[in-house]
């Protein structure tokens, strides 16, 4: 079984990031990382080629700067091979065009019965990227699993609610987006490290892809970013002197928030 | 007079940016070692520090990482660099010396000597298993009468008529001694013999006959490590336990080479352990209405440290750099080894005494260190020892006897 995992790298969560004033996106032009939530992702893929007994985990990524780090560290997890998207002109991409070249990319990736992407982003978050895949791809769309387990031509997923979670199952291949936390991402081994320097990284450009610089990047974008502003201070908490009753205030509080 | 403002921006843990001499790979490899080291070992490592333990389970999961013998080529070893190897060793230190023993032990003191020196059957046979960490290698050179001196050693190995060695004679001090499937023991030969009386090494199975190991307790140092005793009494070996490609000290000198190379990055890690816990509890401890870090006292104490983790830093990845393109010294190693151990063992203390009371518990990193730092003053070589080959090094002179 062959499994495409999309996995994001993007600027070292624990630097502080900052916004460029010009373009008012995110700033990244240092060294970017693998998002810890594709970690996830890729953690399921290589549990699912075990159990098959067989295949490769491919990775897809769309950069900045032809950047691999973040593709080494998944590749020394025990990724076979990746597919890389490094284009001046996806600057500026909103999360439909980052879709459009990523569901080219799984294309270019080859024949794959299955594509795995995190729920959401660390970075950018609008967690619509996976349905907006397998949108452009014409394949059903599974969230938020908490487990996978693939039976001949279907997957089964256990897909988790506030509540619980749901029972269930489409046919391959399809996009499933994982949920963080729900495997436990291995180490890479030394070994893995030493062996993922020469795996091989297809880097590609728009034209490779045959997508159109148009659709995609700033002139692509059907969002505009109108105004950046420093967030506000988190406001001074609340203090509960205990008179004997606090309790009860708290509880009241957290009902407010439907916390309880 | 009042200063000009001090930019900010600088990262107090690596003020130089010694980051930047690494490699993305040598960067990835150290980043799952930290990662490794705070999942597995710092949340437990106080506790085994307390009750004398070292748990023999952990040898699988630095097995499953690779890190034994991963400096080493083929059979099951990574075949990384030396410099990795050595950030490897920081980062396990940075946890407790005595993991990074551990390793040390298993991959440059037990692995090497069978890797380098052992046939290909004895290779075969062990290597494999020991990279997993499915088996557990010690190293017996030191003796109850024979420490830094150890070509006065007393164990003797006699072969009989049929080939078969016999070996008699008590290992002090071994390092996983009764946790090890294997020991590579250091021997004298017949005088009379072959060899002339020269020292070899042997391959033992520790359930050979006549070997056993007791755990010495009552330590205060080291205590998250296994330290044992070896006795053999006649221990009777095929001819084929000797190592067959090596013959005199240069044996056990050449392993413990590799091990103190380990060290010199090792107790970096160590050091900036202390240094980290200094640096935060000094910023959250207020005393006479400031944290204490504001104090010019305590300021000059955290600078002092921070300047001796960066220097020991580079030392570090200089020899490592040096291994690494062959031009690494014994003189070098002796240098690496004895500085920054030294230097650890300074930071240690002046880490303490910035903690203080709470600085004298195990709720804190920075006396374990400081109490095992002793015992890697003393292994591999002591501090004394690694000055007389500098002494001997720089003026021509030998001074040990
Ligand atoms: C108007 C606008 C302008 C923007 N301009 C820029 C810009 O100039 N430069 C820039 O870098 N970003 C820019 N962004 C942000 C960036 O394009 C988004 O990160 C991107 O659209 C993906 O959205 P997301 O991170 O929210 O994905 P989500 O939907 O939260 O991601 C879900 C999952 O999809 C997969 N995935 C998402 N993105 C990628 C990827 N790139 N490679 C591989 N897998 C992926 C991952 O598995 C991820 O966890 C901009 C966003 C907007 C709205
Ligand atoms: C926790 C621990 C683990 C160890 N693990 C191992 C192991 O796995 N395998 C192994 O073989 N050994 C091991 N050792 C033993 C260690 O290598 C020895 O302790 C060390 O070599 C010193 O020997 P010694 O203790 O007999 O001290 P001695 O050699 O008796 O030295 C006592 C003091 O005299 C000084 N001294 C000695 N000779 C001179 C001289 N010529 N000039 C000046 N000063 C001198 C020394 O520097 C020291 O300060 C371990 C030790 C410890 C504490």
């Amino acid at each position: 079984m062959n499994v495409v995992v999309c996995v994001k790298q993007i600027p070292d969560p624990a630097d502080p990031g900052a916004l460029d004033p010009n373009t008012k996106t995110l700033k990244r032009d240092g060294k970017l990382i693998l998002d810890e939530s594709d970690s996830y992702g890729v953690e399921m893929a290589l549990q699912l080629v075990d159990a098959a007994g067989g295949g490769e985990v491919t990775l897809v990524s769309m950069a900045p700067n032809g950047e691999t780090a973040g593709l080494r560290t998944a590749l020394a997890m025990g990724a076979a091979k990746a597919v890389l998207v490094s284009d001046d002109a996806l600057q500026g991409s909103d999360a439909l065009g980052t879709s459009k070249v990523l569901a080219k990319a799984i294309e270019r990736a080859g024949q794959a019965d299955l594509i795995l992407t995190a729920t959401e982003s660390s970075d950018g978050y609008t967690g619509t990227v996976p349905e907006q895949i397998a949108e452009l791809l014409s394949l059903p769309s599974v969230t938020f699993a908490k487990s996978i387990t693939v039976d001949g031509s279907s997957v089964k997923v256990q897909r988790q609610t506030e509540s619980g979670y749901d029972d269930v199952e489409c046919p391959l291949p399809a996009v499933v987006s994982v949920t963080a936390g729900v495997v436990e991402p291995r180490y890479p081994s030394f070994k893995g490290i030493m062996a993922a320097k020469s795996k091989p990284v297809d880097q590609v450009g728009l034209g490779d892809l045959g997508v159109d610089a148009g659709s995609v990047g700033w002139a692509g974008a059907g969002q505009e970013i109108v105004e950046i502003a420093t967030a506000e201070a988190r406001a001074a908490s609340t203090v509960v002197e205990d008179d004997g009753e606090a309790f009860q205030k708290i509880v009241d509080m957290l009902a407010e928030l439907k916390i309880v | 007079m009042s200063h000009a403002p001090i930019p900010n921006g600088a990262d107090p843990l690596d003020l130089l940016g010694t980051d930047t001499l690494l490699t993305d790979e040598e960067r990835l490899l150290r980043d799952t070692v930290r990662k490794f080291v705070a999942d597995k070992v710092l949340p437990d490592v106080g506790e085994w520090f307390d009750a004398g333990t070292f748990p023999k389970e952990m040898a699988k999961e630095f097995g499953a990482l690779g890190v034994l013998g991963m400096h080493l080529e083929g059979y099951g070893c990574a075949g990384t660099s030396a410099t990795a190897y050595g950030l490897a060793c920081t980062e396990l230190e940075f946890g407790d010396s005595g993991a990074r023993s551990f390793v040390s032990v298993q991959g440059s003191l037990a692995m090497f000597p069978i890797w380098a020196f052992g046939s290909e059957e004895q290779k075969q046979e062990w290597l494999p298993g020991m990279a997993a960490g499915d088996l557990i290698g010690c190293f017996g050179l030191t003796e109850p009468d024979s420490g830094s001196d150890p070509s006065s050693m007393r164990t003797t190995a006699r072969q009989d008529a049929s080939g078969d060695w016999i070996l008699n004679g008590a290992k002090m001090w071994i390092t996983n001694g009764s946790i090890a499937d294997v020991a590579v023991v250091w021997a004298r030969t017949d005088p009379d013999g072959p060899d002339r009386g020269a020292v070899r090494g042997f391959v033992v199975p520790t359930n050979s006959s006549g070997f056993s190991a007791p755990a010495i307790h009552r330590k205060v140092s080291l205590r998250a490590s296994v330290t044992s005793e070896l006795v053999l009494e006649d221990v009777r070996l095929p001819a084929s336990a000797v190592l067959p490609g090596v013959s005199g000290m240069r044996g056990p000198l050449s392993c413990l080479n590799e091990a103190r190379f380990g060290i010199s990055f090792g107790s970096v890690g160590a050091a900036r352990a202390c240094y980290e816990a200094a640096l935060a509890y000094a910023g959250e401890r207020v005393q006479f209405d400031k944290p204490i870090a504001g104090f010019q006292l305590t300021q000059r104490k955290l600078v002092d440290m921070m300047v001796k983790v960066q220097r020991g830093t580079l030392l570090a990845l200089h020899l490592g750099r040096a291994k690494d393109e062959g031009t690494l010294t014994t003189p070098m190693i002796s240098f690496g080894k004895m500085d920054n151990v030294r230097m650890a063992l300074e930071v240690a203390r002046e880490a303490r005494s910035v903690l203080g009371a709470n600085g004298i518990t195990t709720e804190y990193p920075v006396i374990r260190h400081m109490n095992n730092l002793e015992s890697v003053y003393t292994y591999e070589g002591t501090n004394e020892i690694h000055t007389l080959i500098l002494g001997q090094a720089i003026t021509g002179l030998q001074a040990f006897s």
